[in-house]
């Protein structure tokens, strides 16, 4: 009933007037995300493309992409698995506690991430509760890529969760039961009845992970280590140029950042339209 | 419609807040006293926090005014940047002079800021002095030891913190007197140092936890007053001051941000609290937090708390700051070469 009063208010538009609508949200987009935008790239232009490629392409730097991305694509692929599986869990089982868990996955949203970096190095230190054992056992964590790793799963598994967890919501279980009835074993229901249907949320929630780790500082600075050539991540890099005073080579490598985040990004959407028209045979 | 009209109150409760905060950014009422600012490095909150009210008794003795005084704390690089960018601060006290120099060279301080202050505008003094665990347990006496294949190091990334470009040059400073200038022999020396080193912290009291808390390497190597203040924060029993044979002269630089005093016509007071750093009495209070300072009645006083060492000027050893930052710190200097693989 709700939802049919709803629809019908929709054709009348509830927000007052499209042009004022669109001109506000205009107007915000520009300040909030253009604006900074454009001192980027009028800090970028100082530079001549020699001097742009000089900076971009130093060891250093070039070996702390190397870290970033190692360390952001395993944090991505362990949150693909286990953000699913805990969404899966949140849908679909009822047990005590389960309201409280749920509000925990936004827990890494809510922490101030250098929190979250400080508490995670303590933890799994080689002095640490966790690390202390892992170190007897010839894995070492804090201060090394699997920290950095590690960090960054903390901080960016809820993409994936709230990205899945309403899609699923959306799948009632008769599905997976229906597909079981028809003769599917659980692992083939689960691989080509339910998994198609995650499958863009899915990709969406561990693309944005991915970005949101390329781009980690507070969490990921205080266990990482720092050691050139092996644990210094990108934003470090441009920590550095900063308090070197070094405003253009800062930007030079942050216009690296966000041009990997926006062409994923990109690729994503693109990507996702195209899953769908396919979906949805060519309709939506 | 409930959740419309509670929305609605909370509009218009926001709306009357914002005005009131609006309303309360009036102009400042005559009858203020007079306010302070002092921007300053990272770890000296404790310090000015006993510092500043002294001031104030002070100045209210000397000038019969009352006046109060306002601090602001963060890295020494982030402070100086702030301030081009608009912080409107009265005075620097910096725990790095480059720092100062950036604010002469944007002309926010006098270019002849060193010469304004008895010991080039350095009211107290530090060294680089190690941290070791109990016992000493890898015999650290001198630099030599700490390039050892045995020894593992923390302090913070020379790249981000004052502390760190000070630890550099210490020992770089003690090599060319050891190796007699030498730059080959200098050159493996420092790589085995900077290849010592466990953790790259980006600040002075992230390295501090790191060796502390986590109890990552055997030796931290930090500020002296830093080292000391660890020492009783932490307990005496767990660790052991080293301060080596010879060092660096870690000055803390004071500096009247004269374009901003002047525009707050706080230009006498700003002179004034710098000049209330020399007195003896703060200069007693700066020995109580492990800082040397020049006044001689009160050297005496805390000779016990400062090893005698042989304190090198970076200007002596290096020919002057901007030098020592272009040469070793500058992308693709000394420092970069060094940590190349």
């Amino acid at each position: 009933m709700i939802a049919a009063t709803l629809r019908r208010r929709a054709s009348r538009r509830v927000l007052p007037g499209f042009g004022l609508s669109l001109g506000v949200t205009l107007t915000f987009v520009s300040l909030i995300l253009l604006l900074p935008l454009t001192s980027l790239v009028g800090q970028l232009s100082q530079l001549s493309l020699s001097q742009y490629w000089f900076l971009i392409s130093d060891p250093r730097i070039l070996a702390s992409y190397r870290v970033t991305l190692l360390a952001a694509a395993v944090a991505a692929l362990f949150n693909a698995a286990f953000g699913l599986l805990m969404a899966w869990v949140l849908v679909r089982y009822e047990f005590p506690g389960k309201r409280l868990v749920d509000a925990l996955m936004d827990l890494p949203f809510a922490l101030p991430t250098a929190v979250a970096g400080v508490t995670l190095a303590t933890l799994y230190s080689s002095q640490g509760w966790v690390g202390r054992w892992l170190e007897t056992l010839g894995l070492p964590i804090a201060y090394t890529w699997v920290g950095i790793a590690l960090a960054m799963a903390f901080t960016s598994i809820p993409f994936v969760v709230r990205t899945v967890q309403p899609i699923l919501e959306d799948l009632p279980s008769e599905v997976d039961e229906a597909a079981v009835t028809l003769g599917a074993r659980d692992g083939h229901a689960f691989r080509r009845v339910i998994l198609p249907h995650l499958w863009p949320a899915l990709v969406t929630g561990t693309g944005l992970a991915f970005v949101r780790s390329l781009g980690e500082f507070g969490a990921v600075i205080f266990i990482a280590g720092g050691k050139p050539f092996e644990t210094e991540i990108t934003s470090l890099m441009i920590f550095v140029k900063l308090q070197e005073y070094d405003y253009a080579g800062a930007t030079a490598v942050a216009s690296i950042v966000l041009a990997t985040s926006l062409a994923l990004l990109l690729v994503i959407n693109l990507w996702q339209g195209r899953f769908t028209r396919r979906l949805h045979g060519g309709g939506a | 419609m409930l959740r419309l009209a509670s929305s609605r109150r909370w509009f218009a409760a926001s709306t009357l807040g914002l005005a009131l905060a609006l309303g309360s950014i009036g102009p400042a009422q005559a009858d203020q006293p007079r306010e302070l600012l002092n921007a300053s490095y990272d770890i000296a909150r404790e310090l000015f926090a006993a510092v500043n009210p002294k001031f104030v008794d002070w100045w209210q003795q000397q000038h019969d005014e009352q006046v109060s005084v306002k601090q602001s704390h963060g890295g020494s690089s982030t402070q100086a940047r702030s301030i081009m960018q608009g912080l409107r601060a009265d005075v620097v006290t910096f725990n790095q002079v480059t720092d100062v120099n950036v604010l002469a060279d944007a002309g926010l301080v006098a270019k002849d800021w060193q010469a304004q202050y008895p010991n080039h505008a350095s009211p107290y003094y530090s060294t680089t002095a190690f941290l070791v665990r109990k016992g000493n347990p890898k015999q650290i006496e001198n630099w030599d030891d700490l390039a050892r294949d045995d020894v593992e190091l923390v302090f913070p990334n020379p790249k981000t913190s004052g502390n760190g470009r000070y630890t550099y040059l210490a020992a770089w400073a003690y090599a060319d007197q050891a190796f007699d200038g030498d730059k080959a022999k200098i050159e493996a020396y420092m790589k085995r140092f900077l290849g010592n080193v466990e953790v790259f912290d980006t600040g002075g009291r992230g390295a501090t936890t790191t060796f502390v808390e986590r109890g990552i390497g055997d030796v931290l190597i930090t500020f002296e007053s830093e080292v000391n203040n660890i020492r009783s924060e932490y307990g005496q029993d767990g660790y052991e001051v080293v301060v080596p044979p010879v060092s660096i002269l870690a000055e803390f630089p004071v500096a009247v941000v004269e374009e901003y005093a002047e525009r707050n016509g706080n230009l006498d007071l700003a002179k004034g609290y710098l000049d209330y750093l020399y007195t003896e009495e703060a200069q007693r209070l700066l020995a109580g937090f492990n800082y040397r300072v020049n006044d001689e009645a009160v050297a005496a006083e805390f000779s016990d708390r400062f090893p005698q060492t042989e304190l090198l000027r970076v200007e002596d050893v290096f020919g002057s700051w901007p030098e020592a930052m272009k040469t070793h710190f500058a992308s693709g200097g000394e420092l970069d070469q060094l940590q190349r693989r």
